[in-house]
């Protein structure tokens, strides 16, 4: 998991640096939250995109749209790839809206029970 | 098959006299005498039918025995009783079945219905479940009775769950073994040449007694065997004649018990304990990787002893509660990488413990390899698995090259090898040294686990994170025993509960067969309950389905239980397995108006889980999808544990 993690900042720093910071195309949060189920993203990321055993975490501070495109067309790793034809440009736009507008999560030494 | 001796001259068939007698009346014209039909043409072969049966046939296989013989002298299912009580068995969870109808009687009647006490199962999988989460939490085996045939089959997915988990169950199932007097009809559907075929792959070792005397010899043989480590299941046969038929003589005296003596576990070789002391003590970055070796509460104390005299870190994988989470030496399953030395402990797949596998659909689709550890690193293996390897089953995983190899219960060898340490451990401050990098590990590896656990803390469904803490802040002052977490929830109590004693977590199902997670929480619920402890399971909706009648036998039996369900509504790991293939084949997977691929999810409708446990005797509340209420209900729900009632909350989680 930790690999793929890596992997996936470096290519973000790669296509940052090849695609300066482009304003990602515009997405629909709304719309995002129907196609980040309909496609699986929850199934290994959980619904709200807070990662597990199963799948690193997506949200809050989501990978810029290019790094997250370019991870989601060509992975080789434990995620399987999801090109065009199942996924559209339009839907992964969305989806990265919606990882967007999730909300930041709590400080762990705010919440009692992470601190008994 | 049961031995047959010149008397007394009353056989089983007398007394049987009376069933023979209920299914006379009724079923004499159906079924012919052996010389009428010789007498018979030959006619077109039968064929089995699906009309539903005859009133005679149906009145033989239902009907009750107008009137029994009595059988003179003792009968031989007493003896059996005498023979089981010798042992220790406290229970025999069991699901109720005419092929073993004497010895049952004779348990609960002439035995008194103790030592062992008949717990009754609704199913023969859930029995051997209870049996197997019983035995960690107390340590001591059950038996469970089942019929041979069909009660066995129903057992099957248990009784390999127990041999991959190393746990001993003693499994006896009931046989009418003559085939020229047993009744016809169901009890001959009922009966095989060799039940233990069935289960001969994944038990250690198997008897079909045919006398009283063999029976006792076996019984306690099948005790000993299953008692040694590497712990294991075991099947006796138990013939229906030889249960019912009164005791004889055997050798000119009654049949004898034969005591029971423990045998000494296995222990690694010597010279091979010293080689990997040498390896050990010589290396910079040893690691220890221990699964089941822990078999009582002193493997953990050993474990603790063999780490600090090593400062090496430990990774626990959680087979048994080896290690204490709290210790600054435990290691997540990454620690690998760096070592130079790793030795692993009953480990029952040491070549995932250094390698990974990515079904990345990679080398023609069956995935990628790759090796997690650096070149040269040495390996040293404590296991004593190998003495009970068979051929078929393959729970011996992928061969894994190791450089000393040992056989030998690691429990049991542990302290020889402390020993050889403390002798060759060259430089004592350079291996304190150690001891601050570990801490510092620890303490941001502790830091990094807890800001994962507060992603997703406030989300509805209600995180696997969320509910895990919730549920340990509701029992963290009692005395608490994590029974069972089936279902995967990110493995959240192994990474921040605060495990120390050997209770506080038993380990998973062994051979991952789902079912595992609702009956072996009520056996080990049972053993707790009289030891004084407090019994929490993480229950999953997909294992609760496969048997959820173990519920009513915790309700029956008083077996105070938390079960806090893992509710995801689906089966997770297959919603994953379709997703990724369907993305490999670039299709869109067909979800069916459910949330996961078709056939995957449990939904449309939703199973009210808290209003079947309520119809089985449980307290149980639900379902509960706000985070927020999930407290006040574990409140709630505590109480009733604690006056002695099993409770159920039905909680809506996130996916892992």
């Amino acid at each position: 998991m930790r690999n793929r993690k890596r992997f996936a900042l470096a290519l973000a720093s790669i296509l940052t640096a090849a695609f300066g910071h482009a304003a990602a195309a515009a997405g629909s949060a709304e719309k995002g939250k129907s196609a980040y189920v309909k496609h699986g993203c929850w199934q290994c990321h959980g619904f709200a995109g807070q990662g597990g055993v199963t799948g690193p975490k997506l949200a809050p501070n989501p990978l810029p749209l290019e790094a997250l495109s370019a991870f989601v067309r060509n992975t080789r790793g434990a995620m399987p790839p999801y090109q065009s034809a199942i996924l559209s440009e339009a839907d992964l736009a969305d989806i990265h809206a919606y990882l967007q507008s999730l909300p930041k999560a709590p400080d762990y030494k705010s919440i009692p029970l992470l601190n008994p | 098959m049961a031995h047959k001796d010149a008397d007394p001259k009353v056989g089983r068939r007398k007394f049987l006299t009376g069933v023979a007698a209920a299914g006379a009346a009724t079923a004499a014209t159906a079924i012919a005498t052996p010389a009428a039909r010789a007498a018979e043409p030959a006619s077109a072969p039968r064929i089995p039918s699906a009309l539903r049966p005859t009133m005679q046939v149906a009145a033989a296989e239902t009907g009750t025995p107008r009137e029994l013989a009595r059988v003179p002298g003792t009968p031989g299912s007493d003896f059996m009783v005498d023979v089981i009580k010798t042992l220790d068995i406290k229970y025999c969870p069991s699901n109720c079945a005419s092929s073993y109808r004497a010895i049952h009687e004779s348990m609960i009647n002439y035995g008194a219905n103790k030592m062992p006490e008949f717990l009754t199962c609704t199913h023969e999988e859930s029995a051997v479940g209870m049996a197997h989460g019983y035995f960690k939490a107390a340590g001591k085996p059950l038996m469970t009775l089942c019929h041979g045939t069909v009660g066995l089959q129903h057992a099957t997915m248990g009784v390999y769950n127990a041999w991959c988990d190393r746990v001993p169950v003693i499994i006896v199932g009931g046989n009418d073994m003559d085939a020229a007097t047993r009744p016809p009809g169901v009890p001959t559907f009922h009966s095989a040449q060799d039940i233990n075929a069935l289960v001969r792959d994944f038990t250690k070792w198997d008897d079909t007694p045919v006398s009283l005397q063999h029976f006792a010899q076996s019984f306690v043989r099948a005790y000993k065997i299953a008692m040694t480590p590497p712990h294991g299941p075991v099947a006796i046969s138990l013939d229906a004649g030889l249960q019912q038929e009164p005791m004889r003589n055997h050798g000119g005296g009654k049949p004898y018990i034969p005591r029971y003596v423990p045998t000494a576990p296995p222990q690694g070789d010597s010279g091979a304990v010293k080689e990997a002391a040498r390896l050990l003590a010589a290396a910079q970055n040893p690691v220890i990787v221990a699964d089941r070796a822990a078999r009582t509460p002193n493997g953990v104390k050993l474990l603790v002893e063999l780490a600090e005299v090593l400062q090496a870190r430990v990774i626990d994988q959680g087979g048994r509660m080896n290690f204490p989470r709290t210790h600054y030496l435990s290691a997540p399953p990454t620690a690998v990488n760096n070592a130079d030395v790793i030795i692993g402990l009953e480990l029952s797949d040491f070549w995932a413990t250094v390698n990974s596998y990515t079904d990345n659909a990679a080398n023609d689709g069956i995935g990628s390899n790759a090796s997690r550890i650096k070149d040269g690193t040495k390996l040293i293996s404590i296991s004593s698995v190998e003495l009970i390897t068979k051929a078929n089953y393959q729970d011996f995983q992928r061969f894994q090259v190791i450089d000393v190899p040992m056989v030998g219960d690691a429990e049991t060898t542990l302290p020889a090898l402390i020993e050889e340490l403390k002798r060759a451990v060259p430089n004592k401050a350079a291996v304190e040294k150690r001891a601050e990098a570990a801490k510092k590990a620890y303490a941001e590896a502790r830091a990094r686990t807890k800001e994962a656990a507060a992603l997703g803390w406030d989300a509805s469904p209600i995180s696997t994170a969320r509910l895990c803490m919730e549920v340990f802040g509701a029992v963290k002052d009692l005395d608490w025993s994590l029974v069972a977490s089936e279902g995967n929830v990110s493995n959240w109590p192994n990474r921040l509960w605060p495990f120390e004693k050997y209770h506080h977590w038993l380990g998973r199902s062994g051979g991952y067969g789902v079912g595992y997670g609702a009956p072996a929480s009520v056996g080990a619920a049972l053993a707790n309950r009289d030891l004084g402890r407090f019994s929490v399971a993480i229950q999953s909706d997909g294992d609760l389905m496969y048997a959820p009648g173990v519920l009513w036998t915790a309700a029956k039996h008083k077996i105070p239980l938390l079960s806090v369900m893992h509710n995801n509504r689906g089966y997770h790991q297959e919603v994953m397995h379709v997703q990724r293939l369907s993305n490999f084949r670039d299709r869109v997977a067909n979800l069916g108006g459910d949330m996961g691929p078709v056939g995957t999810s449990i939904m449309n409708p939703d199973i009210e889980y808290h209003k079947l446990a309520e119809s089985m005797g449980w307290w149980a509340k639900g379902p509960i999808k706000d985070p927020a209420q999930l407290g006040p209900a574990l409140k709630e729900a505590v109480k009733v544990v604690q006056s002695g009632q099993p409770a159920l909350l039905n909680v809506w989680t996130q996916p892992r």
